[in-house]
């Protein structure tokens, strides 16, 4: 069971990665450790814009101020896995 | 961080921008002349980014009550409605404003932005949830911030969009409160507030709806109450916040509301109890202007009026507007420097607009503001017309053909 939900977080982490990935072009080289604003060319608006694709996707609220707290791909994919883990133990 | 590198980064940002003319953040008007003219040094300019709807800004009504409550009252109140009292004008002006909308109770702000940050939150306790439109206006941002809810964005103008996030939250405890505006202020689109109002209905009794007038107050509905009102779902609207600095002329805010908890608001809003209230000059120009809009509806007609010869004369010349006919026509450029080169020529040419650029705009739209006035006479929008017209060729931005009609 530990490795089925191991891998389910990992697969978030990709996902999150990917989608940033498609919303962004190709013109640019992210990893999990690269800035949402500064490494992708999004500004701040558009960062949110793509919280709501990652609420569909993922069927979750994000509330604002988690997205504030949000430095790096990474973190944003943890709000991700703690809200989807929060909905899951409902 | 640190307050050297916060502004060296915004100055590095403005500065090309600059570079191509005036400093839009900073353009100064040597005099204004009337609601729709103004000297830029010597050199007449009128005025299509105001949102002095109404015109009434030298209405001679709001004038002379203006003067006499200087007189009267004074000119300042010097504090807060808590600390220093309530003025019988303030009490007036609440109750002409629940009565205009049919409503029981209404709480004056010292400006719109501040009614927002202190009804949204103060209405937003833990654990309860604000569902607001992505375009929403910056204070109702900072009023989320502010608040000790946790806030959600919809999708634009999207009712289903919206009943997908209620969706997400049935069976969670607390209050829900979607938030909308009237009339959207970057690209004058209006919310759909029918199927809003519809969504929020089928979403249960704890839910509630708060519309922003701003840009609607005076503009919409059939007595000048807003969108709410011409949409015909003012029963669903819980709360309707309103700004006095635009149609009706001057500055300041109100909240007005059903509820019946609503007025304990008084005890708890900081930024009602912590400013100081509307002073007794705004208080009657605020009084005479609502009375103006009662006793003068062809105000509103000719707004509209004015509003479609320009939408429709801009749409026509090829320029890209925003979805509907507003007061608000926003013509949409292809780029920051597009846009600030353009508001720049029209300066020059003798018509001044706003600039609104990323990211203050919604999808890094890159627009100029050109606000609509019942007090523009013909002649005023044949000549806004004629320049955008001699602008759009000269840059490249409208094709010949289009120009000529």
């Amino acid at each position: 069971m530990i490795d089925v939900r191991m891998a389910e977080l990992d697969d978030i982490d990709t996902r999150v990665l990917d989608l940033l990935k498609s919303k962004i072009g190709r013109e640019r080289e992210i990893a999990m450790d690269s800035n949402v604003v500064e490494d992708t060319g999004l500004d701040s608006v558009s960062v949110m814009d793509f919280v709501m694709e990652l609420e569909d996707e993922f069927d979750i609220s994000v509330p604002l101020d988690e997205i504030a707290e949000v430095r790096t791909v990474s973190d944003l994919a943890g709000v991700v896995r703690r809200l989807t883990a929060a909905g899951a133990s409902v | 961080m640190g307050i050297k590198n916060r502004a060296a980064a915004m100055q590095s940002a403005y500065s090309a921008l600059k570079a191509l003319g005036r400093d839009p953040t900073s353009l100064q008007f040597d005099r204004i002349v009337s609601p729709t003219e103004a000297l830029l040094g010597n050199k007449p300019i009128m005025l299509f980014g105001t949102n002095n709807y109404l015109g009434l800004t030298f209405d001679e009504a709001c004038v002379e009550a203006t003067v006499a409550a200087a007189r009267e009252h004074g000119v300042g109140t010097t504090g807060s409605r808590i600390a220093n009292g309530t003025y019988e004008l303030h009490r007036a002006l609440e109750q002409e404003i629940a009565q205009f909308y049919d409503k029981r109770a209404t709480i004056l702000y010292s400006t719109g932005f501040l009614a927002n940050l202190g009804v949204i939150s103060g209405l937003a306790d833990k654990g309860d949830h604000l569902l607001i439109d992505a375009d929403s206006h910056a204070s109702i941002y900072d009023a989320c911030k502010m608040s000790d809810g946790e806030t959600i964005r919809f999708r634009h103008n999207n009712p289903d969009d919206l009943a997908k996030r209620l969706a997400r939250f049935e069976g969670t405890p607390g209050d829900k409160i979607i938030v909308v505006e009237g009339i959207y202020s970057m690209l004058g689109d209006s919310a759909p507030l029918a199927e809003i109002a519809a969504v929020k209905r089928e979403a249960g009794p704890n839910v509630y709806l708060l519309v922003d007038e701003a840009h609607s107050l005076g503009v919409m509905g059939e007595t000048g109450r807003g969108k709410c009102q011409e949409a015909g779902v003012e029963d669903d609207c819980d709360y309707i916040v309103g700004t006095f600095s635009k149609s009706v002329g001057t500055t300041g805010g109100f909240c007005v509301s059903n509820v019946e908890e609503f007025e304990a608001l008084r005890a708890y809003s900081r930024p009602y109890m912590f400013t100081a209230s509307m002073t007794p000059p705004t208080v009657a120009t605020a009084r005479a202007a609502f009375q103006r809009m009662a006793e003068a509806p062809e105000l509103r007609e000719r707004l509209w009026q004015n509003c479609h010869r320009l939408y429709a004369g801009m749409a026509k010349m090829g320029y890209r507007l925003g979805p509907e006919v507003s007061p608000v026509v926003a013509p949409q450029l292809p780029d920051p420097q597009t846009a600030v080169t353009l508001w720049n020529m029209l300066i020059d040419a003798g018509l001044y607009t706003n600039i609104a650029i990323p990211p203050a705009t919604p999808n890094a739209l890159s627009l100029l503001r050109v606000s609509v006035s019942a007090g523009h006479d013909d002649g005023q929008v044949s000549a806004a017309l004629e320049i955008f017209a001699e602008a759009g060729k000269e840059l490249g931005l409208l094709k010949p053909g289009n120009i000529a009609a």
